[in-house]
């Protein structure tokens, strides 16, 4: 028996909102089964506006809820997530480091680091958003003189795919060549983040 | 250079005035302002130690300072850092020439393996030579190998090492332990620095000190090696 009872609030970085329905939506999870909070995506640039956000929503929220999972991995925390979830003895959290690592699966993260070290990686996300995350939220519009400075390592762009279309596959295409990047396609899926929701699914429909 | 009324004539100001526009040139990464005003001190007869400290290394404290309150992000602070680098450039040459050119030490830094950020390390090491470091820099992932090298070949005052990554920050420890095992630590000060650090961390590793951004670190540099004021 499962325990629909329970409530569960996620709350997440608001670069995993769209792909978090999503999975609920092919687990065929019913409405309610959890309830999304998301902190913006933009944090990921300014880590550490990152637990001071997740803290502010649990000590508001906290008690409607038996179980809090954090869309998060370390995100550049350096270990402040972990340290500030061992308060909060509802919460857990996605495993590793960030969001590539845990849609591309941990070992097979580490697997495309070791097979090149200068890979820069682009979700389904960042690939939409790839104009003002990075083009703007870098500089590089009004600075082109740091595309290089950024991107001097680097050798290839990995588009490491949640629900590719051709569109997204062309757009990740267009980064690649915009920052002079070889370009690789790599669809991975939602990793980690399906087993992590699946958790929340009625036993029947768990592994769908 | 536009030739708007309002625009500043920087020969016309005098010292003090001037340095204060270099700040400001250097906050808002004008590099030929801050090239032409570096220029225009050493016209003056002014040591180029003076104009690094005053009007350079100052001007980029600024900058730290507003990018550790969030009020300059990564982008801005780059292009700073590309104006000071234009106002170094001249200086480099007579700095190394000049009769008192005693170095404050020798700094080795590098990011360490499986991690390839940089930006950090590179404004760490142009504060430091700013303070008159002689910095070697090994650049980007680099194995305990490279830096035992680099130790031996150069016989640094200080080792630096720097991380980004969570996955990446405790290869500092396995250099710390390293360098313990060899006898190394305990004439080498190691610093650590890298935006996820903190020093409940460098402490766990052993590290000497924590370096939390590149003005601080350069000034804790100086310290380090007894050449602080
Ligand atoms: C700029 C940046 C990049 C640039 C790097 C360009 C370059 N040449 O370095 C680009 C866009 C290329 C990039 C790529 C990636 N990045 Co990045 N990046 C950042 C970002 C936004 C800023 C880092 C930075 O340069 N800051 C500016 C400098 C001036 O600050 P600093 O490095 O902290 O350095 C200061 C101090 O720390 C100190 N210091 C630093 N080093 C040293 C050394 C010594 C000895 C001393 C004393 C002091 C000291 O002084 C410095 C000056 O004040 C951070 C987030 C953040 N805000 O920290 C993410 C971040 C580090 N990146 C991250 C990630 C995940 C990646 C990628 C995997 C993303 C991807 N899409 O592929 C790749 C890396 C891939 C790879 N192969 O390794 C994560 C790491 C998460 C984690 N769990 O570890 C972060 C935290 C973002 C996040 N929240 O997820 N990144």
């Amino acid at each position: 028996m499962h325990s629909s009872t329970q409530k569960t609030l996620i709350i997440a970085c608001g670069a995993l909102a769209k792909e978090i329905l999503a999975v609920k939506e092919a687990m065929a999870l019913t409405d309610g089964v959890f309830d999304l909070k998301c902190l913006p995506a933009g944090y990921h640039n300014y880590p550490n506006k990152i637990v001071p956000g997740l803290e502010k929503i649990i000590n508001e929220n906290g008690d409607n809820y038996d179980r809090i999972l954090i869309g998060y991995g370390d995100c550049g925390t350096g270990g402040g997530l972990d340290r500030m979830m061992e308060k909060y003895p509802k919460t857990e959290r996605l495993p590793g480091a960030h969001c590539y690592a845990f849609y591309a699966g941990l070992p097979e993260f580490d697997a495309m680091m070791e097979e090149e070290l200068g890979s820069f990686f682009l979700t389904d996300y960042l690939v939409r958003h790839f104009e003002t995350l990075i083009v703007k939220g870098f500089g590089i519009d009004r600075y082109p003189n740091l595309k290089a400075i950024y991107f001097e390592h680097y050798k290839r762009l990995v588009y490491i795919s949640q629900a590719p279309s051709d569109e997204l596959i062309a757009e990740a295409r267009k980064a690649a060549d915009f920052l002079g990047l070889a370009f690789e396609h790599r669809p991975v899926g939602y990793g980690e983040l399906a087993s992590y929701i699946a958790q929340l699914a009625p036993k029947e429909t768990a592994d769908v | 250079m536009s030739d708007s009324e309002d625009d500043i004539i920087l020969k016309d100001l005098n010292d003090a005035d001037l340095v204060a526009q270099m700040h400001d040139d250097l906050y808002d990464g004008m590099a030929d302002e801050v090239k032409e005003g570096t220029q225009i001190l050493l016209g003056r007869g002014w040591d180029a130690n003076n104009v690094l400290a005053e009007a350079l290394v100052e001007g980029m404290r600024i900058v730290g300072i507003d990018f550790r309150d969030g009020i300059l992000f990564v982008p801005e602070v780059l292009q700073c850092a590309g104006a000071m680098k234009g106002g170094m450039e001249l200086l480099r040459p007579i700095l190394a020439e000049s009769e008192n050119a005693a170095s404050t030490g020798k700094y080795v830094i590098g990011t360490v393996k499986g991690d390839i950020h940089d930006i950090g390390k590179n404004l760490v090491g142009m504060m430091l030579e700013g303070a008159g470091f002689e910095v070697i820099d090994l650049g980007i992932n680099n194995p305990v190998e490279n830096y035992l090298e680099a130790i031996d070949k150069h016989q640094p005052s200080i080792l630096g090492m720097s991380a980004l990554l969570t996955t990446t920050m405790p290869y500092m420890g396995v250099v710390i332990e390293e360098l313990d095992k060899r006898g190394i630590l305990k004439e080498l000060p190691v610093m650590v620095g890298g935006a996820p650090l903190n020093q409940e961390f460098a402490d766990a590793i052993n590290a000497h000190t924590y370096g939390r951004d590149a003005a601080m670190s350069a000034e804790l540099a100086k310290t380090i090696v007894g050449k602080n004021r």
